[in-house]
């Protein structure tokens, strides 16, 4: 039976439903909802739900429950996430499993509380300080949030690694049906972790200190191997681009519904036009840019920000196709007709383009 | 598809008004989503929620054209909204609170939705009024559907013996 649910409740009691046995928060819109459900469900289903003094607390709470060997999450908004760069850094220098939510809201600084898309970079290059990624899910639908939880938290296991969900304020807001369908846990040891050896084991530590140079240098080999088999095995990404297609629009998150709406629209008139959406954007789907269908001519990106997928879009291309980019910040939404209008540039003959400008105020560079 | 927007002053039920719509769409089987403004809103500022039903797969959650259908709690939202009805629209106006109507271009129907409501016995149900307007004018649902939404998302809840009041509203709506 479907439910009628907002992004952000589904990521909460997914959480629960997935096992998660800690979460610690702290306020932010536009995911308040977040915390708000886990104050309530927490203590129901057994777990812990403690309202961090900061974002700083709360990530390194996050820690101390990842080491202990127990499923756990924070969630925050754009200001609150790159508070806790730091505290993901550590995690990340430490191997812990754990699962960061990013509801995010436009910036810079404060910046407001609408939708945008301008954490992609934080997101998707480690964030924090030393070498490091986390694996980064974007759903674009509530049912895909709901999925997506259950899927960060079995990767974050898996690979013993923090993952990211990033969405953006308004799939955290809407309510769309959603079907509880459950995936039980992968099953992982995690001897590794600090739960009490009672002396019956050897005493483990969890930390990301390494005086030793060769050590830690081995110790990030060891990571980035890892890496490797996460970007080989884990790369999600829908592409739909079709025979026949001209302009190929590279978009994820709900954006890349506004997009679909373009598609349609440009249907009814004759122009041909398909969807990409990464699904994860770290690893970024950079292969599929190079098995497109031979009637592609362009490639556009479509974000909520001043342009920062492009250059992971840029790195897929590898100049085979000119990229074209459209956007829109400060928590400004395009709208359908947006992107119609920017694949029609596109496709015109080049002397009857405008000369090349720069148009800061539509993002459009 | 229908796309539609319920619009108000903050604490008039506004967005749970659009949530029942939904949810009964949802139990019919079709495609929806509820979109709310967000923002740094407080009772008596400004409120508005998009709902889309659709036989298909919805793209984009967001109206900001071709409205199908417009509650329109207050006159702000008139302002704010009409210019964005298709041709042909029908537009569900809390006349207690809003001016005449006078566009050619759309369907008007005027529930005098406070006041009904305060004969009921409370302001705050004027929102259940405005669906009296779906059940006159669209064949989305019937009054037994929303009787069953009302009682799943309330039933449990402190505001239960509310229940009678609200469907009570909705038949004043009717008459």
């Amino acid at each position: 039976m479907k439910v009628l649910m907002k992004g952000n409740d589904a990521i909460s009691e997914a959480a629960i439903q997935a096992g998660c046995k800690a979460f610690f928060g702290y306020p932010i819109t536009p995911q308040n909802e977040i915390p708000e459900y886990f104050s309530r469900r927490m203590e129901e289903s057994g777990g812990v739900f403690i309202q961090a003094e900061s974002e700083v607390g709360a990530i390194n709470m996050v820690y101390g429950a990842a080491a202990a060997g127990v499923r756990t999450m924070t969630t925050s908004s754009s200001p609150g996430i790159a508070l806790k760069q730091e505290g993901i850094s550590f995690a990340a220098g430490a191997d812990l499993p754990c699962v960061i939510v990013n509801v995010a809201r436009c910036g810079p600084g404060l910046g407001g509380i609408l939708p945008a898309q301008s954490d992609y970079f934080q997101a998707t290059r480690g964030g924090g300080h030393g070498d490091y990624y986390t694996p980064t899910f974007a759903p674009s639908t509530v049912q895909e949030c709901w999925d997506m939880v259950f899927h960060a938290f079995d990767i974050a296991d898996k690979y013993r690694t923090p993952t990211m969900i990033l969405i953006e304020g308004m799939l955290g807001q809407m309510m769309e049906p959603l079907e509880m369908t459950k995936r039980p846990p992968i099953k992982v040891d995690k001897s590794w972790c600090v739960d009490g050896n009672a002396g019956k084991r050897p005493r483990n530590t969890i930390t990301s200190l390494s005086l030793y140079a060769e050590v830690l240098e081995e110790m990030n080999f060891a990571r980035f191997r890892k890496y490797e088999e996460i970007k080989k095995h884990e790369t999600m990404v829908e592409n739909n681009v079709k025979d026949g297609d001209k302009v190929a629009i590279v978009a994820y998150g709900t954006p890349s519904r506004i997009v679909i709406n373009a598609i349609e629209e440009l249907k009814n008139d004759g122009i041909q036009a398909g969807l990409i959406r990464p699904i994860t954007v770290w690893p970024f789907p950079y292969d599929v840019f190079q098995s497109l269908p031979a009637s592609v001519e362009h490639i556009l990106v479509a974000e909520l920000s001043m342009g920062q997928m492009v250059e992971d879009v840029r790195l897929g291309v590898n100049g085979k196709y000119p990229v074209h980019f459209y956007g829109r910040t400060g928590g400004v939404i395009f709208e359908p007709k947006e992107i119609s209008q920017k694949v029609r540039e596109i496709l015109k003959p080049a002397r009857e383009l405008p000369p090349a400008r720069v148009e800061m105020g539509r993002g459009e560079v | 598809m229908t796309r539609m927007i319920f619009s108000g002053y903050g604490g008039q039920g506004i967005l749970v008004l659009g949530e029942i719509v939904a949810t009964i769409a949802m139990k019919k089987g079709k495609h929806v989503t509820w979109m709310p403004s967000y923002g740094p809103e407080m009772r008596g500022g400004t409120c508005n929620c998009a709902v889309i039903i659709s036989d298909k797969i919805i793209g984009s959650p967001i109206v900001l054209s071709e409205v199908d259908i417009l509650v329109a709690m207050n006159q702000p939202s008139v302002t704010k909204f009409l210019p964005l009805m298709s041709k042909g629209g029908l537009v569900m106006a809390n006349s207690s609170l809003t001016e005449k109507i006078d566009d050619s271009n759309v369907d008007v129907i005027e529930l005098d939705a406070t006041n009904i409501a305060g004969k009921v016995g409370s302001l705050r149900v004027a929102n259940m009024v405005m669906l009296a307007g779906f059940l006159k004018k669209t064949e989305l649902f019937e009054l037994n559907d929303i009787i069953e939404v009302l009682e799943e998302r309330f039933g449990g809840s402190r505001s239960k013996d509310l229940i009678p009041l609200n469907v009570k509203a909705i038949e004043a709506g009717l008459k």
